[in-house]
């Protein structure tokens, strides 16, 4: 029994430690963002690697939710003779929720776990310790790049997720189920509020961005220079990133949606 | 005076003591090495001289600064004076040989990009890899690398290196290689040089001081020749890499007729 609560002190001791040095670790990195704006080219260099590259993931992913949502709202709507409204549904669901979420959740897969696997290998690889001794802060020189390049894709890969995805409900919609072209659009461009829903979900995928880089660069930067240790770190960012994910979620939509 | 001042250290992993009470003097314009079997702490010294890790106890004076006292600014601004080989190279493996040389100069010198370049070809000249400058780290061998690494180290014209490991499985040829690297370049450029290593006669040919470190302490210094001719039979084991003696050869256990034993009954 006591050796249950010792363990237990220590996981709760290890868990605070390492609350308190992944805050220490954003407060640096953060403080080391405003600099990046006279060397802006550090950070073109990343949203390539963090941003361009999963563009591709997540217009396939958006398609396909897109023309899943099509099919099912369709059927659904079909029932009370409301399938005119297709439009709405898809664009709704999109742009307040699975926009940011999936794409978030994607991105975590992508651009999240490479992340951690490249800040780790640089550690075990004493590629940080290098840098350190040669008097350039890695906290700066390579982890704040990263960060602003997830801050700033995450919700450009949300939106091309969202408009990709609406697109996909159309074509389902009306190229295969034969809903009115028009009726889609207009209703779509009526009931969707710029302010209420479109900025929602902007500020959606900018949380979600901003939890997940974090994540993802703390867990490389604080992981055991091993190959397994890189590997379970890896393994860390994508499971706490899709907990935070749904977990803020459903917070943000509790204060955004809450009280409609 | 000398440039390296350590005095009364003490750290601890955990409740495992690595150093207790160590005292060293490195000299300025001499090979000073750090030797001892693997696990001494030889790594960690030179990590704690670097301001990279934080003594428990005691003083480490680099050029006159407490190195632990000294502000983040303040701590960058000395590292530029030094500069380290790890024993992984540490190179940074998207960049190109070239790169990985320039990668200081870019980042502290504020020159314009056709000096550093021809700085970075004599830099790689001296280590013999000039013709290599467009190379990937990993099309490297473990020596060329390390040789990369120490173009990268003396970028910025250092007044001091340390050296980790230099030594650790090179082949013969790149031994030699940086064996007499690492000796004419303390010479040409007037460096102060440390060097951590247990490959003895590699370290012995080309240190002027050895420092000998086991079990958290200083066991005995000297030049090679009195370290060879040392009455410490500890000494004598570690210089002659001798397989028994005040370092067992048997890791401490039970007795072997124990252990049979304690199997048997087991069965």
């Amino acid at each position: 029994m006591i050796d249950i609560i010792r363990s237990l002190g220590r996981w709760g001791l290890g868990s605070l430690q390492r609350l308190g040095r992944g805050h220490l670790f954003l407060f640096h990195v953060l403080a080391g963002v405003p600099g990046l704006f006279l060397r802006f080219s550090l950070v073109v260099q990343q949203l390539f690697s963090v941003g361009v590259l999963s563009v591709l993931l997540i217009l396939i992913s958006g398609l396909f939710v897109g023309m899943v949502l099509g099919l099912q709202g369709y059927n659904t709507l079909v029932d009370f003779g409301a399938e005119e409204s297709l439009g709405v549904l898809v664009s709704l669901s999109l742009v307040r929720e699975l926009g940011p979420v999936v794409a978030g959740l994607l991105f975590a897969g992508r651009a999240g776990s490479a992340l951690t696997a490249e800040i780790g290998l640089m550690k075990s690889t004493e590629q940080l310790s290098g840098m350190e001794m040669m008097a350039v802060d890695p906290l700066r020189r390579i982890i704040a790049p990263r960060f602003l390049a997830g801050l700033i894709s995450m919700p450009l890969l949300a939106a091309l997720f969202s408009a990709v995805g609406i697109y996909g409900g159309f074509l389902v919609g009306h190229g295969l189920l034969g809903v009115d072209d028009g009726a889609f659009w207009s209703q779509m461009q009526v009931k969707t509020d710029w302010y209420g829903d479109v900025l929602n979900g902007v500020i959606k995928s900018i949380v979600f961005g901003f939890v997940v880089t974090w994540i993802a660069l703390f867990e490389g930067y604080d992981a055991t220079p091993t190959s397994e240790g890189v590997g379970r770190a890896t393994t860390r960012t994508v499971v706490h990133s899709a907990f935070a994910i749904l977990g803020l979620d459903f917070v943000l939509t509790a204060l955004m949606f809450g009280e409609g | 005076m000398p440039l390296i001042k350590i005095r009364d250290l003490h750290f601890y992993r955990g409740d495992r003591a690595i150093f207790e009470g160590v005292n060293i003097d490195i000299y300025r314009g001499k090979i000073t090495a750090i030797m001892g079997p693997s696990g001494t702490g030889k790594t960690t010294l030179l990590r704690l001289i670097g301001g990279q890790l934080r003594p428990d106890r005691g003083t480490i004076e680099v050029d006159g600064q407490n190195v632990h006292e000294l502000s983040h600014k303040e701590l960058y601004e000395l590292r530029k004076r030094m500069g380290m080989l790890f024993q992984s190279g540490a190179l940074l493996t998207d960049l190109t040989v070239f790169d990985n040389v320039a990668f200081p100069l870019r980042e502290h010198s504020g020159l314009p990009e056709s000096m550093i370049r021809d700085l970075v070809l004599m830099k790689l000249q001296a280590v013999g890899l000039r013709g290599a400058h467009t190379l990937m780290p990993t099309e490297l061998s473990g020596g060329m690398a390390r040789r990369v690494a120490l173009a990268r180290a003396m970028a910025l014209d250092p007044m001091m290196i340390m050296y980790d490991e230099p030594f650790t499985g090179q082949d013969p040829i790149s031994m030699g290689t940086l064996v007499n690297l690492i000796h004419k370049m303390n010479e040409a450029m007037g460096l102060t040089s440390v060097v951590v290593s247990h490959d003895v006669d590699e370290t012995a040919e080309i240190a002027d001081y050895i420092y000998l470190l086991s079990e958290s302490k200083v066991i005995e210094s000297g030049s090679p020749v009195q370290l060879k001719r040392s009455s410490s039979q500890w000494v004598q084991q570690f210089m002659q890499g001798l397989p028994d003696g005040p370092v067992p050869f048997h890791y401490p256990g039970n007795t072997l007729a124990d252990d049979l034993f304690e199997q048997k009954a087991s069965v």
